[in-house]
């Protein structure tokens, strides 16, 4: 008589396909990603039907909290270099190489220009912990306007985004494109999340 | 059952075999390792760039005379108060005539249906937005996306005179 047998598969299989599909979406995201620089101050954005999309570089970014306070960034390190030497000089304030360096690599930052030099010797750390004020942008020390226009002279091809939370109060963005109108600068943009657009 | 047992005897005169080593090796760890990657690049990588909104800003005239008298046909305020709330009036409000203050929401059918019913009948029209100083940001870039939406190319944002206060006041808008 015949033996049955039991043909019994392997509780391995092979996983060959799925490691290789695993491995090539870890590549693809590890290309694609791009680590942001942690953000001090927590902007909510409102939402648009807008479709345009932020450039990568050469952009200003004026945040402005939900308490109203204005944080200031713009990306590229030689622009930002060029900058802390223009405003350093118009403030008369001496920075040394060393922390022209460290500002030239830091992100957003939300302190009047006197303070900056003390907030740029703390660790990262400290700076984390400490509450930036705010760049000041009343008429009488309009620092965000020389800051703004410190870095067009930096980088001339530098735009200029509005970054602004959805819950604050409009005076406070308001102030900011009252400032950017008094240094000419007309064309700016709103970010803003996204949102489908409704049928009319 | 019938098979023969090599194992015992084949110590001397039995062929010696290279033992081989299963080509498939356990991977596994290798595996967990790949998905986990996997799984914290999903995480913190965001696709979506900021969208952002492009506006233009007149430009700033340098004395009241290079200024463009808008007719009072042709305007179209849109007061923006506090708790969300949105107010509108056709033409100019120069404090002494009365102006039909309409208040309005947010809805399919409020602040857009009368934009849009007003510059369809009228394409000259200019939208002048006024936020109040206890308006939200979030109010005002509602209205600028109305903007969009209803394809309403002449619109600008302008401060809040005492006129429009004061009409904003009797409405409670503040």
């Amino acid at each position: 008589m015949p033996k049955v047998k039991v043909h019994r598969t392997s509780p391995s299989l092979d996983m060959t396909p799925m490691v290789d599909l695993a491995f090539l979406l870890v590549t693809f995201f590890m290309l694609i990603s791009k680590f942001a620089p942690e953000e001090v101050l927590v902007v909510d954005t409102p939402s648009s039907v807008s479709e345009i999309k932020l450039p990568d570089s050469d952009v200003i970014t004026i945040s402005v909290g939900k308490e109203g306070r204005v944080f200031y960034n713009v990306d590229g390190t030689n622009t930002r270099r060029k900058l802390i030497d223009k405003m350093g000089e118009k403030y008369g304030i001496a920075f040394t190489d060393e922390e022209k360096e460290l500002f030239s690599r830091s992100a957003s930052f939300g302190v009047p220009i006197a303070s900056l030099k003390s907030f740029l010797n703390m660790t990262p750390e400290e700076q984390k912990k400490v509450r930036q004020p705010g760049i000041p942008t009343d008429s009488l020390r309009n620092e965000l306007g020389d800051w703004i226009m410190q870095t067009r002279y930096s980088n001339p091809k530098a735009i200029v985004a509005v970054k602004g939370d959805g819950s604050s109060d409009y005076p406070a963005v308001g102030r900011v494109i009252e400032i950017l109108q008094e240094k000419k600068i007309n064309r700016f943009n709103l970010v803003t999340d996204m949102e489908t657009r409704p049928t009319l | 059952m019938a098979e023969v047992q090599q194992q015992g005897g084949g110590e001397e005169g039995g062929k010696k075999r290279a033992k081989k080593m299963s080509t498939r090796i356990d991977m596994t760890p290798m595996v967990d390792l790949g998905f986990l990657l996997l799984t914290f690049f999903v995480m913190t990588t965001t696709l979506a760039k900021p969208q952002t909104m492009e506006i233009n800003m007149p430009v700033k005239p340098k004395d009241d005379a290079d200024r463009n008298e808008l007719k009072a046909s042709n305007a179209f305020t849109i007061l923006i108060g506090d708790n969300d709330k949105v107010y509108y009036y056709k033409g100019l409000n120069n404090g002494t005539d009365p102006v039909d203050l309409i208040e309005s929401d947010w809805s399919k059918n409020g602040i857009r249906k009368a934009v849009l019913e007003s510059t369809q009948a009228n394409p000259n029209l200019v939208v002048l937005i006024k936020p109040d100083e206890t308006s939200t940001y979030k109010n005002v870039v509602d209205v600028l996306d109305e903007m969009t939406i209803t394809s309403t190319k002449k619109y600008a944002i302008v401060p809040m005179d005492n006129a429009d206060a004061t009409l904003l006041t009797e409405k409670g808008g503040r």
